[in-house]
This record gives C-alpha cells, structure tokens and sequence, in this order.
C-alpha cells in the first residue's frame, strides 16, 4: 500500500493506493488518525484501493467516529466495487458518507 | 445455483489415501476446488468426509497422496509452513468450538492474537465487532459462550473464523442441530462471505437442501471414493444408484463382507 496527502476545498485527502491488507493497515490507521489530530477535515480517496480487509475497514471506522468525536468532516470518496462489497457486508456502505470523488462531495457539502 | 467455474486452483488433491489403523479410509481421493468456488462434500455416515475434512486442515499424515494448499503440499509442510498457511485458514467446526472461558467478543479475537499481534488493541476490537455485525451477533461481544444458543454459537464460531479474511474457509457441518430458519440464514451467509471477499469455501455436509442452495459444484464421497464431482444439475441428474439413494434417503442395502466385517470385529488379521 502506498498513499498520498493533499489538500483540496477544505478537506485533507488521504489517497491510498493498492492493498489495504492487515500487513499495512495500521500505517493507513497512523495517517488517517494524525489528520484528524491535526483537526483537518478529511477524505480517503480509495479510487486506488483494489483490495481492503477488516483491518483497513476497522481503521476507517476508527477514524470515522474519532472525526465525529471532534467535530470534524470526513467521508470516503472513489470506493471500488470490491472495496463495497466489503463494506456492505458489515453494512457498512449505509454508515460511512460515501461520494464519487471529492468534487461530488464538496457539491454535497453545497 | 451455478456460476461460471472460476479457475485459478486453490486446493488439489491428489490420489490420497487415508488409514485409520489398518482400516483404510480414503480410496485415492482426487479433488481440484477453484477460487471463489462453493465446493460441497457430501456424502453418508462414514463415507470419509470428515476424515477428508481432518487432512485438508492438516490434521494428520496421509498414507500417500498430496494436498497443495495455494501451492503448497500441506502433507510435506513443515510446522512453521503450515502455521504460515493456516492464516489462510478458517474453520467453523460443528460444535462451535469457542472457548467457555472466554467472552465471545475476547474469542472472535484470539486468531488476530495468535497470528497478528501487531495490529492496535482498537483495531482488534474493532474487527471483532464488525465479524460479530457480520453473523447478526452485534453488540454480543461482552456475553460467555454458555448465554449463547446453538445457532448463535455455530455464527459466532464463523465470525472468529473470518476475523482475519481467509482465503479458504471451511465448515463442517453448518446446519447440523439448527432449526430451518437458522440454517438458512447461515446458508445466505456463506454466500455473503463468497461474494464479497471471494474466499474458496469448503462445506461437509449431508444437508441436501443447503448444499443444493449453495453450491457451485458438490463431490459425493461413498466408502472413501468420490463417486462424482458436479454441479448440482449434473449430481441430481447422475444415474448412479448410490447418489440416488443419497438423495432420495433410501437405505443401504449393500451386502456385508462377512470376512472383514469379523475381522474388524476381533481385529485379528485373516489367516493366510
């Protein structure tokens, strides 16, 4: 896995890139919780992502509910469709705000 | 129901014979199961699946014959490949087998302990529950196996068993001693799991109606022989008499061997 940081319409974007795998998902875990410690608002970008397990869901969920805590933004943005299928097994895809990408999400924020 | 035979291998067997003492269980066993491939085992009492079962998790030495496992002769494996391959691994056997002293939540946890103790307690945490959301046991976590009921035991056994996504996943007999509605829940969760996480599943069973729900092709093993390996239109077409009787749960009526049969008996060989 690798990933990418940028900054766009307000929003920290963590692109990662890859497997999102129990070999490297505490990395995703690192980077997504010092965004969110850095009170950034923040998307992950996972039009990259061909492949996530539990470990890299469980950290989205933690990353999730630590933005809520602090009152910050945060979605998925670019999910694939093996990514969703993760996600809806846990029903996930009903939790987590989820865009195309980050424009339709800025469109959402309005 | 099914689907188009994906073909990348992920179990071959080869030609295994199995003994249990003299007494010869396995007939030369060959099996190819894909990936993302239901394959269903089925067959009667003492036909060998469970002992088909026992050496595909690599409890026991065949006689002879190979089981490559992603690629690895699992008979031939050193304990340390084999600890490597079982987290490939995950098994939902017939009892449950949770531990009772542990809650379920600290149970679905123990194969990321064991195999990846590296990951934050949170995140096991985490996972836990999200497996556990998986089988309909959300919020669970915190009660001892002894408050839960057998259906529920059997879906928390699952949840360990998938905690760390396998690639192969295995179940003896999913449906034994559940009531129709829990079993077929079980049986749309197997399918879930193949779905979404393309794991290759496994099911030992003699459950006709769920192995005809969910498989992609089942083998019918008889006295340690597959008599065929199909899907279900090709099994419920087969004219093989056996098969039928399987089907249609007619009884045996093969003849005792006499000889044998006495033999096992006073377990003395037959003179020369």
């Amino acid at each position: 896995m690798k990933y990418t940081v940028r900054e766009e319409g307000g929003y920290t974007v963590l692109e990662l890139t890859g497997e999102v795998d129990l070999s490297c998902s505490p990395e995703a875990r690192k980077q997504i919780l010092l965004c969110l410690d850095e009170k950034r608002n923040l998307l992950v970008d996972m039009s990259r992502v061909n492949y996530i397990d539990s470990s890299g869901v469980a950290s989205l969920v933690e990353g999730f509910q630590t933005a809520k805590k602090r009152n910050l933004k945060f979605g998925l943005v670019g999910v694939s469709g093996s990514a969703m299928s993760v996600l809806q097994l846990a029903r996930l895809d009903k939790v987590f705000p989820i865009h195309l990408n980050v424009q339709e999400r800025l469109k959402a924020d309005g | 129901m099914a689907t188009t035979a994906p073909r990348t291998p992920v179990i071959e067997i080869e030609n295994l014979v199995t003994h249990y003492g003299r007494r010869q269980i396995l007939h030369g066993v060959d099996l190819t199961i894909y990936e993302g491939e239901i394959m269903i085992i089925m067959g009667g009492s003492g036909s060998g699946k469970s002992t088909l079962l026992r050496f595909l998790l690599g409890l026991g030495r065949p006689t002879s014959g190979s089981i490559r496992m992603l690629g690895k002769d699992i008979t031939q494996a050193s304990p340390m490949e084999m600890h490597e391959l079982r987290k490939n691994m995950g098994v939902a056997f017939q009892g449950g087998a949770l531990l009772s002293s542990m809650t379920v939540g600290e149970n679905v946890q123990l194969p990321l302990r064991e195999h990846h103790g590296h990951l934050d307690e949170k995140t096991m945490q985490i996972m836990a529950r999200l497996k556990l959301e998986v089988v309909n046991l959300g919020g669970f976590e915190d009660l001892m196996p002894s408050q839960l009921s057998g259906g529920m035991i059997k879906r928390a056994a699952v949840a360990r068993a998938i905690i760390t996504d396998p690639k192969m996943m295995f179940f003896d007999e999913p449906s034994a001693g559940l009531d129709p509605v829990v079993s077929a829940e079980l049986d749309e969760l197997i399918l879930r799991l193949r779905d979404a996480m393309r794991m290759t599943i496994v099911v030992v069973t003699h459950e006709l109606q769920s192995a005809f729900k969910i498989a992609d092709r089942i083998t019918v093993l008889d006295k340690g022989r597959i008599l065929m390996t199909g899907t279900v239109q090709e099994v419920k077409a087969s004219d093989n008499d056996r098969i039928q009787s399987l089907l249609n749960r007619r009884v045996s009526t093969e003849e005792i061997h006499a000889e044998e049969y006495l033999e096992r008996l006073t377990m003395e060989a037959r003179t020369p």
